[in-house]
This record gives C-alpha cells, sequence and structure tokens, in this order.
C-alpha cells in the first residue's frame, strides 16, 4: 500500500533522512519510532505531498507522491504533529469543514468515523479550542477520517499526552485498523512500539531495523540483566566498571545491564555486587523491550 | 500567613487552591517537598499541574491556603521567590538565535550574575557538559538532546536551591534522556530540591517521591515502592493508569 524507496532529503547542511526504505502493507498499523530530529516528520510531509524528496520515490496505492499528487490526498487522512483545526469553529463545524474540502459531508460518513465521533458526541457545540487535550485528538482523528481515506497518517498524536489519553488513542487505532484502513504512526515513546504491527526505528535520519516489535527484540544479541537494588548513583557506576559492562541503563525501577561476553551469571553478577556493598540485590536475565534494541543500535551507529 | 516549617522543607503547601470561576483547577493540596529532594508532579493533562506549578512559581495568586517556596510567601513573597528558583520546561528553554555563549550570558544577567561570575560558570558548564566546542553555535543548530541538556544547566546556573522541570524530556532520545536524569541527580546531590513533571512513567521511578494529582486533588503521594504497593501496581505506569481512570 506505502513504498518508500531511498528517500534522502536535506535542509541546508542538515541531512533529515539518508535513504530511507520500507513498504507498509494494505491494513497493516505501522510506527515509526524515534526521538525528535530523527526525521518523522520529514518523512511524513514527503509521503502526504507537502515536501518533495530530493532523491529516491514514494508511492501510497500505487500513486506517486510528487506526480499524483491530487488524485493521492483523496486517499490520505493526515493528521499532523501540531493542532490544526479551527479553535473558533465548534466540534460539528470543523468536522462539516473537512468532509466539504474533500466533496463530501459528515452524515454520510457517519458510521464510518462513529466509533471515533461518538465520543465527542456530547460536545459536539463546543468550540474545538476549548476542548481538553485528549478530545481535542479526537476530533483531529475525526476530521482525518471524514473523507474514507484509505491511508492515514498521524504524526506524533501522543507527543505531551497523559498515559491514559495514549492507552485511549491506540485503543481508537486498533478499532479503525479493524475498518481495513492502512495506518501510519509516529512517536517517541518506545512503549507504544508493540501496539503496531510492524515498526520502523529511525534515528538521525536513518533506519536502524524494519520489523515486527518481537523480531527486532529478538534480535538484540547480548545478555541482559535487569538488576535491582539500594543505591541510586552508587550502583549504576558499580555496574558500569564491572568488566563485563557493555552498557548500563536505568529502566525504571531497575537497572539493565547488557553484557559484553557471552558467559556472565546473575550469580555472578550478585556476587560482584555484595562484594562492593550492595546487599541483597536481585539480579535476573531479562527480555530485552524495543527501548534496550534503539539504545544498543544508536550506540553503534 | 505562618507556616512553621523545618529549615529542611523546600516546598510546603497546605490546602492550596485556584479556582477560575466556578471550576476549581486546584483543590486543597497539601505536600511538602525537602531539601535535595527529587519530588515527581505526576498527572494527566488538565489536571491542574500547571495552574499549580504557576502558583509555586509565583506567577499566580492562589484562592485560597498557603504554600511557601524556598521559605517565601507564594502571596507576598513572590520576587523572591522567582530570585530562588530556576524553572524550565519543554516549551520554554533557550533562544534558538543565539549561540550557545550568548544564552548563558543573557540568563546569567537576568538573574543578576556579574560579569565574571557569568565567564566562570559559562566556562564550567560546557566544560562539564562536554559541550566547549559548541560554545560559539546558534542554539537552533544543536540536536535537542543538547538543547535540554544546556537548558537544565542555565536553568541552575545561579544556583537556585530548587529547580522546577516541567516536562524536560518530552521527545528526547532514551540515551539522552537518561543523560538528563544524572543532571537531576547531580543537582539533586548538591543540595538542590528538584520539582519535575514528566509523562514518561519509567522516569517517575526515577524520582524519590511522587505525587499523582486528578481533577485538582493530590490522589496519592509516596516512594515509588510505596504507591506500587498500596495501589497493587507492577510499574508506576500501572499505578498512574489506575489512579486516572478512576476520575473517569
Amino acid at each position: 500500500m506505502v513504498a518508500i524507496e531511498n528517500i534522502h532529503k536535506t535542509f541546508g547542511l542538515t541531512t533529515a533522512l539518508s535513504g530511507v526504505r520500507f513498504e507498509v502493507a494494505e491494513g497493516e498499523l505501522f510506527g515509526l519510532i524515534g526521538p525528535d530530529g530523527a526525521g518523522k516528520t520529514t518523512l511524513f510531509r514527503i509521503l502526504v505531498t507537502l515536501l518533495v524528496p530530493d532523491r529516491g520515490t514514494a508511492t501510497v496505492d500505487d500513486l506517486d507522491v510528487v506526480r499524483d499528487v491530487r488524485a493521492l490526498r483523496r486517499r490520505l487522512g493526515y493528521m499532523p504533529g501540531r493542532f490544526s483545526l479551527y479553535p473558533d469553529l465548534t466540534v460539528e463545524e470543523n468536522l462539516t469543514f473537512f468532509a466539504s474540502v474533500f466533496g463530501t459531508t459528515a452524515a454520510a460518513n457517519y458510521d464510518w468515523i462513529r466509533p471515533i465521533y461518538e465520543q465527542l458526541e456530547p460536545f459536539r457545540h463546543r468550540r474545538a479550542g476549548a476542548l481538553s487535550g485528549g478530545m481535542k485528538q479526537k476530533l483531529a482523528l475525526s476530521c482525518a477520517l471524514v473523507h474514507r481515506p484509505r491511508v492515514l497518517v498521524l504524526d506524533e498524536p501522543t507527543t505531551g499526552v497523559d498515559a491514559v489519553s495514549r492507552a485511549e488513542f491506540w485503543e481508537n487505532l486498533a478499532v479503525m485498523k479493524d475498518s481495513g484502513v492502512t495506518i501510519l504512526v509516529s512517536t517517541p515513546y518506545m512503549d507504544e512500539a508493540r501496539r503496531c504491527d510492524r515498526v520502523a526505528l529511525l534515528q538521525n535520519g536513518s533506519i536502524l531495523e524494519v520489523d515486527r516489535p518481537a523480531e527486532i527484540e529478538r534480535r538484540f544479541e547480548r545478555r541482559l540483566f535487569g538488576i535491582r537494588a539500594r543505591g541510586r548513583r552508587a550502583l549504576l557506576e558499580a555496574l558500569r566498571e564491572h568488566p563485563q559492562a557493555h552498557s548500563v541503563f536505568r529502566f525504571g525501577d531497575s537497572i539493565h545491564f547488557a553484557a559484553a561476553g557471552a558467559d556472565l551469571r546473575p550469580e555472578l553478577l550478585g556476587t560482584y555486587l555484595e562484594e562492593r556493598g550492595f546487599h541483597e540485590a536481585d539480579v535476573a536475565l531479562i527480555e530485552p523491550g524495543i527501548e534496550d534494541v534503539f539504545m544498543e543500535r544508536m550506540q553503534r551507529v | 500567613m505562618n507556616v512553621s516549617i523545618e529549615p529542611s522543607v523546600r516546598i510546603t503547601a497546605r490546602g492550596l487552591t485556584r479556582r477560575f470561576g466556578d471550576f476549581t483547577a486546584v483543590d486543597a493540596i497539601s505536600f511538602d517537598v525537602a531539601q535535595g529532594e527529587i519530588f515527581g508532579f505526576l498527572g494527566a493533562n488538565g489536571a491542574g499541574k500547571t495552574t499549580a506549578i504557576r502558583m509555586l512559581t509565583g506567577l499566580l495568586t492562589p484562592t485560597a491556603g498557603e504554600a511557601s517556596v524556598a521559605g517565601f510567601d507564594v502571596y507576598t513573597e513572590t520576587d523572591r521567590i522567582k530570585r530562588n528558583i530556576g524553572y524550565m520546561s519543554q516549551r520554554f528553554s533557550l533562544y534558538e538565535d543565539l549561540t550557545v555563549r550568548e544564552n548563558i550570558a543573557f540568563y546569567g544577567g537576568i538573574y543578576g550574575l556579574s560579569g565574571t561570575a557569568i565567564s566562570d560558570r559559562s566556562a564550567a558548564l560546557l566544560d562539564r557538559l562536554g559541550l566547549g566546542h559548541v560554545g560559539g553555535h546558534r542554539i537552533g543548530s544543536l540536536p535537542l538532546g543538547w538543547k535540554q541538556k544546556l537548558a537544565f544547566s542555565v536553568a541552575v546556573l545561579h544556583d537556585p536551591r530548587i529547580v522546577f522541570l516541567d516536562e524536560p524530556t518530552g521527545g528526547v532520545d532514551p540515551i539522552t534522556r537518561r543523560q538528563f536524569w544524572d543532571l537531576i541527580y547531580d543537582a539533586a546531590d548538591a543540595g538542590v530540591t528538584v520539582f519535575v513533571t514528566t509523562h514518561y512513567m519509567d522516569e517517575a521511578e526515577y524520582c524519590d517521591r511522587v505525587s499523582v494529582m486528578v481533577d485538582g486533588r493530590i490522589e496519592a503521594i509516596g516512594t515509588p515502592a510505596e504507591l506500587k504497593d498500596r495501589w497493587g501496581g507492577a510499574s508506576m505506569d500501572e499505578v498512574f493508569v489506575l489512579l486516572a481512570r478512576g476520575a473517569a
């Protein structure tokens, strides 16, 4: 449904994208994961025909993003990173407006947008500017969907949004995916990768990995230990001094220790800590997550 | 207005309230933050965090209740509060069109530091962050992670006793995010009280204590371990969702 082939884009001296390539199948929920400045927005703007790449090609539904602009736009729903609805129009007026831009009406597409829009209906006469953050997002999603696009492109819909609203937003995306829309969504939150069928990890304009989240995690080739013990900084520093320390990072209430060699065992690490005065440390071999992989790949670049 | 407090308590709030018309944005919150403590101030969007921070930083007068920050009263001593705190947020940090050194000099000037103090601290700061080589670069040309680390260092340039950090790591890559927390720990070890908000729940675990605000009230307060224990969550993420969903 979406094919991106060797896309390059520079702005002055800054290289935003260098040789990005991946494909997204019809009906897939595809995540573009990376921090600010990785190139997520630039790539999405190219896909929705707002920017022209320096090199490379991209097609959506077999239409070229440079040559077939007009035909392509009808098939795309785009939700930019910044809130881009009309704050002085009501919820209903915004929806009517975006439908009319595409030569349709909200009424004709009501069943299609209903799973998202019905959560907003009690507020349909409220000005969009007066909605809460989570409600604004639902309205923006409804407006991006109202002309029944085949592909939805959502640029960081969950940035700056609290954990509860984030979870709700992903539930809504799952509903839209079930109705057959192909969805591309970008996020700086690594933990959201698991909500996607496949993800691309993007850093400094280059793809680090593209695959199903579980496959990416499986490719983490080091033994990874999770350590819980008293002592914040001192514990981290003691672990970084371990001869087998490849990388040592805080991870919530524990520390993740990736070993340089293949023979380190939890008991050995426990003894090492005991000798340095960290008693009753809880050390276990753990499965890596997307964030572990991301940091590992970042350090390699 | 006499809140009697231990000298080591840096922030105290008792029944702190702010109403806008009929709407109570902050509803009688009470808490203490000790010197050198890292206090995570959590809450859903719209729960009232920003309003509470604006009162604590002397930008908004409370409707009711009492609070003191660095020993100064939030009603009558707002100027002294502003001089004794540092502040940084994701949205407001440094001037993109000024160079790194110009930004440091500008903020040093605002905080009333002398020319020599500014140049000494500027050099020390850039050295500590390993950014000496970009001192003459425009802020706008630097990666976000570097900017955020610089913004933090500038926010504590005048040696404030308390620093308020409003979502300081939003959008920052995972390695830089952790380096940012090293800076926070350095500051706390040096006795600075850190008051921080974040949407990353792994970062909530890095705090000494956290509070969770729901609909204007503090619904839970304690160490991350205590909260997980009390609410039966495996992580702060679970605890947060449990508390915030309960509101709806």
